[in-house]
């Protein structure tokens, strides 16, 4: 059984223009032990949808089943023990720190609140993890300002582990940071995943960085996914037009000063296209797509495409 | 040949400073008519603190402590105010990373670009706005009679840095300085703005600056590529060269360190290439600043400055220790 299983979950916004539909329908899995990484541009609602799974935003449809439960309706205090379980790292390690919190607070309150131990065993359990995500020794009395964005970025990855979660969220937890500094997170994610048999959600904008850190990769367009696969299936052989125009936006070296594609703007959330959701940015769009929203096709074994053409040849590139 | 009047820009040991030290130190390299050259770095390499030093934009913190710009036969270092402010705009263009805090928010669009070419060519404003059509056109935004009166908020992201963009070539500048132009802005829409500015670079027969930290657009958009760390250009070469066979320990790392690069790997396969620690270490006076990342360091590194070595024609490298391995 999936550690996660989330069933055409839907979040909705009122706003006064109209309800922004930021998560519109999204069915996932996520197995024990798997990266499922989950790409798209700003606005597609791919934060939202991982904080929706984590029920730290309120969905207005869909099931969410975690660890063999139904969480989907769990009211708070129903929720306590379910938390414990499920973290996130978010992207920008500056503001996700308390600046008024020493390292030894922000890594023992979440201790606290879920009763782990006395004092001492917390202070332990808490230098323990900061060796685990390799920070020194003195990190545990020292200020969130007093480290650079990669080190903040490894105490945002200690705070996740130390309540030993089997699931974790990771909302753009590299892109804030410089390459050099990206690596060293991505392998340390890599080796945490390994020693604690953790599960990944990885949200990224970046499909290279997604295709080297997931199992697993969902394409999410407006709303919904759009396609899923394999990631190196995907990575290889794209089969929606928009992942298509994904990788070929992804500044690639060997591809000298090359001719895009004008894609034009994402359409808002308040006004989401008929039919297929993208077939206005669409090269290939033909009445069909107009009116009649595509369903997931199977393009390989694993690998499914939204797109009422994506099982034709004439589509692949 | 004619290298003197090929070059558009020649910047030389440039230094800028600040109350204790120096971010940038005896930076040199040069810009050729109609050339696209990248200036790519991480945070802290000192690669934006030398476009404002061009643009005399520095903070008040900072200046220039040491060595000359000569921009056509005119040292950039050494002008007035007053005739800098006619080179801004008009010879040299900028654009900013984040064009929602670069434009005035209470301003039309057509406004803001009128406003250049009123200061700048005298144009009244008629004209000023007649031509502020043609540049919206120019850079690609759809009905640009409609646009040109709207205010930046209705614009989008990528709209926003094509009117940036627009404001910037609005007088023919001979170089347009571009601060991660799209570092702000989604992979489809920076794909749509770096052909735009390549477009505009040949039409205008403009020189870019490009500054990014993104090893990708460089080697898609660059025609040469200066690798700055702690700000210090560690090497120099084409982009085909760059990629094929990089010399400093710096950028080997950088090009292991990227998932993009090595496209097409797994976390199964393969760890990523760490350089350890981070830019912070960077403080000493004198020696190679990477010394304290770099696993190929040798005592004599911390000793004295590193030497530019040009071990192939047009390519430079600031370590000894790879040219002695010719690796």
């Amino acid at each position: 059984m999936a550690l996660l299983e989330v069933n055409d979950l839907k979040t909705h916004y009122r706003t006064p223009s109209g309800v922004l539909r930021a998560v519109d329908g999204v069915s996932l899995s996520v197995e024990s032990g798997e990266t499922v990484g989950l790409v798209g541009e700003s606005g597609c609602g791919k934060s939202t949808l991982g904080r929706s799974v984590l029920r730290l935003t309120p969905h207005t449809a869909g099931r969410i089943r975690f660890d063999g439960a139904d969480i989907s309706e769990f009211g708070d205090r129903q929720m306590k023990p379910v938390r414990r379980k499920m973290q996130m790292v978010f992207q920008d390690p500056f503001a996700s720190l308390n600046p008024r919190h020493t390292i030894g607070r922000i890594l023992t309150d979440p201790l606290k609140v879920h009763g782990f131990g006395d004092r001492g065993e917390r202070v332990r359990r808490a230098r323990e993890v900061l060796d685990a995500v390799g920070l020194p020794k003195g990190a545990y009395d020292r200020w969130p300002h007093e480290f650079s964005g990669g080190q903040r970025q490894r105490i945002g990855i200690a705070r996740a582990i130390i309540l030993s979660p089997q699931l974790i969220v990771c909302d753009e937890p590299v892109s804030a940071l410089d390459l050099s500094i990206q690596a060293q997170i991505l392998n340390l994610l890599t080796r945490m995943k390994r020693e604690l048999s953790l599960s990944y959600v990885f949200i990224s904008h970046d499909l290279s960085v997604v295709r080297y850190i997931a199992d697993r990769v969902l394409v999410m367009y407006l709303g919904e996914i759009i396609e899923s696969g394999p990631s190196a299936a995907v990575w290889d052989n794209p089969s929606h037009p928009y992942t298509q125009a994904l990788m070929q936006a992804l500044p690639d070296p060997a591809r000298r000063k090359p001719r895009t594609a004008d894609l034009g703007d994402l359409p808002s959330a308040r006004n989401i296209p008929a039919g297929c959701r993208f077939h206005p940015r669409c090269a290939h769009a033909t009445d069909l797509c107009r009116k009649e929203p595509p369903p997931a096709k199977v393009v390989a074994d694993g690998h499914l495409a939204a797109c009422h053409y994506a099982d034709t040849d004439g589509l692949r590139q | 040949m004619k290298p003197a009047v090929e070059k558009i820009l020649d910047v030389r040991d440039l230094s800028i400073g600040l109350k204790s030290f120096r971010p940038v130190q005896n930076l040199s390299f040069s810009v050729r008519r109609g050339e696209t050259l990248a200036l790519v770095g991480e945070s802290g390499s000192g690669k934006s603190l030398t476009a404002l030093a061009l643009m005399r934009l520095l903070p008040e913190v900072a200046r220039i402590a040491g060595g000359s710009a000569t921009f056509m036969d005119r040292d950039l270092a050494s002008l007035s105010e007053a005739e800098m402010r006619k080179v801004r705009g008009s010879d040299i263009g900028m654009i900013f990373q984040e064009p929602m805090t670069s434009l005035n928010p209470v301003l039309t669009v057509g406004r803001q670009i009128s406003e250049v070419l009123r200061i700048h060519e005298g144009l009244d404003r008629r004209l000023a706005m007649a031509r502020s059509v043609e540049l919206l056109d120019l850079v690609r935004i759809p009905e640009p009679q409609r646009r040109v009166h709207e205010y930046p908020h209705q614009l989008s992201g990528g709209m926003r840095q094509r009117v940036m963009i627009a404001m910037a070539v609005a007088c023919s500048p001979k170089l347009l300085i571009a601060d991660e132009p799209t570092t702000a802005l989604d992979v489809t829409i920076q794909a749509q703005v770096l052909e735009l500015i390549d477009n505009l670079c040949r039409d205008l027969s403009m020189a870019v600056i490009l500054i990014t930290h993104d090893l990708g657009v460089v080697g898609q958009w660059a025609d040469r590529v200066v690798v700055m760390y702690a700000g210090r250009k560690v090497e120099e070469a084409d982009p085909e060269t760059l990629f094929s066979r990089p010399l400093h320990p710096y950028t080997r790392g950088l090009l292991g360190a990227s998932p993009r690069m090595a496209a097409g790997i797994s976390y199964r396969d393969q760890a990523l290439v760490e350089i350890p620690g981070s830019i912070a270490s960077a403080t000493m006076a004198t020696g190679c600043r990477f010394a304290p990342r770099c696993d190929l360091a040798e005592p004599s590194c911390l000793a004295a400055d590193p030497d530019l070595l040009e071990p192939a024609a047009g390519h430079r490298v600031a370590c000894p220790i790879v040219v002695r391995r010719g690796a």
